[in-house]
């Protein structure tokens, strides 16, 4: 077996790439305009996915719609989760309060919490709600 | 209505409202003097019958209508007629109006109905007018004129638009918040009728006008709103007392625009939120009123109540007796001129719950 030897040239080597790479050189969390065009274009694919299925894109079987009791997202306050859900007895994220909606009045299953739809139902409820203050836990 | 006979109607009432919520309006027209020409009549709205497929219902939808023949049909004194404000259908189907027709059939006496959009828009509102006659007209009854209008017409281009189908065109009129929606309207035809109607009418004589969308201008985004409602307004001035009530808004609203008093009514379907809550838009809710409470989902007839509306002297009163909130009397004040919150009015007795953002 070959004995290693200490090579101080290559130790050298290795702290200069190492430093390159921490300080932004190689690895950097670098993007472009075009990289947040394409961010902000999935995001508004996603937003419109959630639009329509607000509107009735569930395809549940008795056809009641979201929008139906939240125009717009109205009603549904997302700035104000996780909160305290006094009919759930327990501090709730939105997802829960999506889905108890979607089993009661909508009579249909509820989604996993990373499903893609649920993802789009947020996007678009928080989405209307644009601008308007963090106020989590808030009645 | 005499004092005693409100006691009993009251009490009538408790005793149901312990079995959940009613949603259905009383309105009790005194004319003063001799008390001989009192009489009541309660009004219905906003029951969004829905067709899922062949015998299925959305079964929410059912119950708040069926709640709201049963509970009429057991108020005391009996009403003169009932009023149907608008939106028996979800998406106008023939199945959707005849399931609606055949629960209100259950009700005693003459029922009147206003047209809503959702019982229009899937065919011009032909199948609505062949099982239940004109969509405007107007009857004397007990010294009252009532005026019963179709205001959710709109422009003729949206409405002859190369549609898919008339289908088509309905949901797209169903969607509240749709921004290719177009915006309710009288229109010239009516206004002309109108106008000729009430050329035979005393300026003295109390006039009580139907319509299903409010003839005021609260949020266009949400027809919460009547394009040409400033002509029609215009056509009631001259009569000294005049009441608009008007369905389509699910919601507690009250208002006075001159010698006009507005009240909606609520839905027997489900509430609406204010479109003040609506954060990305300005819209208009009358200052005077003072919000119901905000509905809570787990209760599903939440936001529904009875009203009882008195007519007397011309001006409008109205009770409201809601479930799990606090009661509400809205009286017409002489002194201001308008409705006012017996309890709720004056900011600093105003509760929590009514406050919505």
């Amino acid at each position: 077996m070959k004995s290693i030897a200490f090579n101080p040239k290559a130790l050298a080597k290795l702290v200069v790439v190492t430093g390159v790479a921490f300080s932004g050189g190689v690895f950097a969390d670098n993007f472009s305009d075009e990289d947040v065009q394409r961010w902000q274009a999935e995001y508004e694919s996603v937003l419109k996915e959630g639009e329509k299925i607000f509107h009735g894109g569930l395809k549940n079987a008795n056809t009641v719609s979201c929008d139906q009791c939240h125009p717009n997202g109205t009603n549904i306050h997302p700035e104000t989760y996780p909160k305290f859900q006094q009919q759930l007895g327990k501090v709730a994220p939105m997802w829960e309060m999506i889905n108890w909606c979607i089993i009661n009045p909508l009579e249909s299953d509820a989604l996993p919490a990373d499903d893609p739809r649920m993802t789009a139902l947020q996007v678009y409820i928080t989405h209307e709600r644009r601008g308007v203050e963090l106020i989590p836990g808030k009645h | 209505m005499s004092e005693i006979n409100r006691r009993n109607f009251l009490k009538k009432g408790g005793a149901l409202f312990a079995a959940g919520a009613l949603p259905v309006s009383m309105i009790d027209v005194a004319m003063g003097g001799t008390g001989e020409d009192d009489f009541t009549f309660a009004y219905i709205s906003d029951s969004h019958i829905t067709h899922i497929k062949g015998n299925k219902f959305v079964n929410n939808w059912d119950h708040g209508l069926k709640r709201a023949v049963a509970e009429t049909n057991l108020m005391d004194p009996k009403p003169d007629f009932v009023f149907y404000g608008g939106d028996i259908a979800q998406l106008g189907k023939p199945e959707e109006i005849d399931h609606g027709l055949e629960i209100l059939s259950g009700l005693h006496g003459k029922t009147h109905y206003v047209m809503g959009e959702h019982d229009y828009y899937v065919d011009l509102g032909d199948y609505w007018k062949k099982q239940l006659g004109p969509d405007y007209y107007s009857f004397d009854h007990k010294g009252v004129h009532f005026v019963v209008l179709n205001s959710i017409l709109t422009h003729e281009a949206w409405m002859h638009k190369k549609w898919d189908s008339g289908m088509d065109r309905m949901l797209q009129m169903a969607r509240l918040d749709n921004p290719e929606g177009s915006p309710f309207m009288v229109g010239d035809a009516q206004r002309e009728w109108l106008s000729k109607d009430l050329e035979k009418i005393s300026k003295e004589t109390p006039v009580i006008v139907f319509s299903h969308s409010p003839l005021q201008k609260i949020y266009k985004g949400w027809n919460f709103w009547t394009d040409d409602a400033e002509e029609v307004q215009a056509l009631l001035k001259p009569f000294n007392k005049v009441t608009v009530l008007y369905g389509h808004v699910h919601q507690i609203q009250y208002n006075q625009i001159g010698n006009i008093s507005f009240h909606a009514v609520m839905a027997t379907a489900w509430p609406w939120p204010y479109p003040s809550s609506y954060s990305q838009v300005e819209s208009h809710m009358p200052k005077l009123t003072i919000p119901m409470n905000r509905a809570d989902p787990f209760f599903e007839r939440d936001a529904t109540g009875w009203q009882f509306m008195n007519v007397h002297t011309g001006n409008v009163d109205i009770e409201y007796l809601l479930p799990n909130n606090q009661n509400r009397k809205v009286s017409f004040d002489e002194k201001s001129g308008h409705p006012i919150d017996e309890t709720f009015q004056a900011v600093a007795n105003q509760i929590t719950p009514q406050k919505h953002y």
